[in-house]
C-alpha cells in the first residue's frame, strides 16, 4: 500500500511535464491563428479604452458644449454631439469600461459557480442531480432577458445587481456543459483508482475531475463572455444597468434613440458600432479557442 | 408531459418568489423611500401582501388555475385582457418574423453547404456569424438608420394607424421583425448548413450518387430529407429565444406586445402584471418545446414506426 504512491510519483511528474508542453503547444497554435489575432486586436483595443478611456478622449465624457447640441460629425466632434452637447466620440471611448467590467465579472462568477454545479451534479448523479436539473430546467425555460428583468425589477437596477444576475443565470448553462463532460470522465479508470484509494468525493471532484474538464470550461468561458456582453449591453439599453450620466453604450443608445426621427443618427450609430465590433471580436477569439481546444 | 408540468410548477414558484419576496415590501417599493410608514402599511394590507407567503402563493396559484391572473397595481383592473391583447400582438409580430426568417435561413444554409469552401459558402457563413453575435438593439439601430432614416422606406413605428389594412399592418412590422429574427437566422442557417454537409458525406448519399441518380434528385430526396429534420426542431425550440428579443424590439419600435408589457410592468413595479406576463412567457416556451418534440417524432420515420435501431 505504501509502495503505490512512491511508484506513482515519477509517472505523475512525467504526465505533468507532458501536460505543460501540450499547453505551450496549444498556446502557440492559438497565437498563430488569424481569427485569434484579429479578434484579439479588437478586444485589446477596447480593453485599453476601458482602462484609460476617461482620459484619452478629446473631450471629457461629461463635458457639455451647449453651443453645439445635436451637432453632426465634424472635425471638432468626429462622431458629432448628443442632445446635451456632449462629444459622442469621447463617450464611446469611455463607455467601454462599464460593459467590459460587468460582462467579465459576470462570466467569471457564472463559470466558477457553473463548474461547481456541473462537477457536483455530474459526479454525484442520483437525486441531487435530478432535483438540481429540474430546477435548472425551470429557470432556463424563461428567456435570459426575461429572467433578468424579473430579478432586477425586484432588486432595483444597478451594475452590481446586473453583474450578479447575469452570473447567476449563466451558472446553470455552464453547469450543463460541465456536467456532460464530467459524466464521460467519471467512468474512466483514474477516477475509479482514486475512489479505491479512499479519496473523498470533494478531492475527486476538484483534484481529479476538474483538471480533466478544464478544456470545456475554458471554451464555455470565452463563448459565454460574448453572450455576457450581448446581455449586459441589452439590459443597460433597457435601463436596468448603470444609471445616467455615466457613459455606457447601451444606455447612450436608449437615451438618444428617440432622437433619430429628427435625423440625429450619429448619436446612436457609433455606440452601436462599438458594441458590434466588441461582440464580433470576442466571438472571433472564442471561435479560435474552441477550434484549438476541441482538437 | 409530466416533466413539463413539474417544470411549470417550479417556474410558478420562482416567478412568485421573485415577484413577492425579492422586492421586500411591495408597498414601500411602490410608494418610494419617502412615503410615510402608515401609508405603506395600509397599501400592503390593501394588496394582501401582509398575509403569510404560503397563503399568498396558494391564492395566486388557484386564481391562475381558474383563469384569474390577478389585478394590476397600475391600472387597478383585471390583468387577463392586457395579457391576451399583448400576446396576440406579439404572435402577429413573431409570425411575420418567422415567415421572413425561416425559409431564407434554410435556403442560405443549404446553398452554403452545397458550395462548401467556395466564396459563396464563406460569405454566407460570415453574415450568419455576425447575425448570431449582434444584440437585437444593435442590429435594430443599424436597420432603423438605414431603412427608416437614410432610405426612408420603412416606418419606424411598429403600431399601424387604427383601422389599417392587413397589408399595412405587415408593412409596419417588417422593420422590427428583422432584428428580432437576425440571431435566429444565423442559428438556423448554421444548423441547416451543418446538417446538409453531414448528409452529403453520408453513405446513403454516396450510394445514391453511385446508382447514377441526377444531383438534384439526390439533394431533394436523400440529402434534404435527412438534413432538415434537426433544423426544424431547432426552429421550434428557439421560440423562447424569440420572446426574449421581443422585449427589446417591441420597446424600440413602440409595439404593445408581451415583451413591452413585461418591461413596462417591471419599470412601474406592477408585480402582479410582471408575474403574469413572465409566467405566460414560460407557458408559451414550454408549449413550443412540446410541439417541437411531437413534430420531430411525426417527421422522423424511424421514430414514427416505433422501431428501435
Amino acid at each position: 500500500m505504501n509502495a503505490l504512491p512512491a511508484a506513482e510519483a515519477p509517472a505523475a511528474g512525467a504526465i505533468d511535464a507532458g501536460a505543460g508542453q501540450a499547453r505551450r503547444e496549444l498556446l502557440r497554435e492559438l497565437l498563430h491563428s488569424k481569427t485569434f489575432a484579429v479578434g484579439g486586436v479588437i478586444v485589446a483595443f477596447w480593453c485599453f479604452c476601458a482602462i484609460f478611456g476617461y482620459h484619452i478622449g478629446p473631450y471629457g465624457p461629461f463635458d457639455q458644449d451647449l453651443n453645439s447640441v445635436n451637432a453632426a460629425p465634424s472635425s471638432a466632434h468626429w462622431f458629432g454631439t448628443d442632445q446635451l452637447g456632449r462629444d459622442v466620440f469621447s463617450r464611446v471611448i469611455a463607455g467601454a469600461r462599464t460593459v467590459l467590467v460587468v460582462s467579465l465579472v459576470a462570466t467569471l462568477l457564472g463559470t466558477v459557480l457553473g463548474t461547481i454545479l456541473g462537477l457536483v451534479t455530474g459526479y454525484l448523479r442520483g437525486w441531487v442531480d435530478e432535483t438540481i436539473s429540474r430546477f435548472i430546467d425551470a429557470v432556463l425555460s424563461l428567456p435570459l432577458i426575461v429572467t433578468a428583468i424579473l430579478v432586477i425589477a425586484a432588486l432595483g437596477p444597478s451594475n452590481v445587481t446586473l453583474t450578479i444576475t447575469i452570473g447567476l443565470i449563466f451558472a446553470p448553462l455552464i453547469g450543463r456543459t460541465v456536467r456532460t463532460a464530467v459524466i464521460q470522465e467519471r467512468e474512466l479508470d483514474y477516477v475509479t483508482a482514486a475512489r479505491l484509494r479512499g479519496e473523498n468525493g470533494v478531492y475527486i471532484m476538484f483534484a481529479e475531475l476538474l483538471p480533466n474538464v478544464m478544456a470545456p470550461v475554458m471554451v464555455e468561458f470565452t463563448v459565454r463572455l460574448g453572450y455576457a456582453i450581448f446581455t449586459a449591453a441589452t439590459l443597460s439599453f433597457l435601463n436596468f444597468g448603470i444609471q445616467l450620466p455615466t457613459p455606457d453604450w447601451g444606455l447612450d443608445i436608449s437615451q438618444n434613440f428617440s432622437e433619430i426621427t429628427a435625423g440625429y443618427w450619429w448619436e446612436v450609430l457609433f455606440p452601436a458600432a462599438a458594441i458590434a465590433t466588441l461582440v464580433i471580436g470576442i466571438n472571433l477569439v472564442a471561435d479560435a479557442v474552441e477550434g484549438v481546444l476541441d482538437r | 408531459m409530466g416533466l413539463a408540468l413539474i417544470t411549470l410548477w417550479i417556474l410558478s414558484v420562482i416567478v412568485f418568489l421573485a415577484g413577492q419576496l425579492l422586492p421586500g415590501d411591495p408597498g414601500r417599493a411602490i410608494l418610494g423611500p419617502l412615503a410615510e410608514q402608515r401609508a405603506v402599511t395600509t397599501l400592503d394590507h390593501q394588496l394582501g401582501v401582509d398575509k403569510p407567503l404560503i397563503t399568498q402563493y396558494w391564492n395566486w396559484l388557484t386564481g391562475i388555475l381558474h383563469g384569474d391572473l390577478g389585478t394590476s397595481y397600475t391600472y387597478q383592473q383585471p390583468i387577463r385582457p392586457f395579457i391576451t391583447t399583448a400576446l396576440w400582438n406579439s404572435l402577429k409580430l413573431a409570425a411575420v418574423a418567422f415567415l421572413m426568417c425561416v425559409p431564407l435561413a434554410i435556403l442560405a444554409g443549404v446553398l452554403a453547404a452545397l458550395n462548401v469552401g467556395s466564396w459563396k459558402d464563406r460569405s454566407i457563413s460570415v453574415v450568419g456569424l455576425s447575425a448570431l453575435a449582434l444584440p437585437e438593439f444593435v442590429s435594430g439601430v443599424f436597420l432603423a438608420i438605414i431603412f427608416g432614416i437614410w432610405l426612408n422606406v420603412l416606418p419606424l413605428d411598429a403600431t399601424p394607424p387604427p383601422g389599417a389594412s392587413p397589408a399595412t399592418v405587415v408593412y409596419h412590422l417588417i422593420l422590427p421583425a428583422i432584428p428580432l429574427t437576425l440571431v435566429l437566422f444565423g442559428y438556423i442557417m448554421r444548423m441547416a448548413r451543418a446538417g446538409t454537409v453531414a448528409a452529403l458525406e453520408a453513405d446513403y448519399t454516396r450510394t445514391a450518387v453511385l446508382k447514377g441518380l441526377p444531383r438534384s434528385t439526390v439533394v431533394r430526396r436523400h440529402v434534404l430529407r435527412n438534413s432538415l429534420l434537426p433544423t426544424i426542431t431547432v426552429v421550434a425550440t428557439q421560440v423562447g429565444y424569440l420572446i426574449g428579443g421581443l422585449v427589446v424590439v417591441e420597446n424600440m419600435f413602440h409595439y404593445q406586445g408581451i415583451g413591452a408589457l413585461v418591461f413596462t410592468a417591471a419599470n412601474s413595479k406592477d408585480f402582479p402584471m410582471l408575474e403574469a406576463g413572465v409566467l405566460t412567457i414560460g407557458v408559451v416556451y414550454l408549449l413550443a418545446t412540446l410541439v417541437a418534440d411531437i413534430s420531430y417524432t411525426l417527421l422522423n420515420p424511424r421514430l414514427r414506426l416505433g422501431g428501435a435501431e
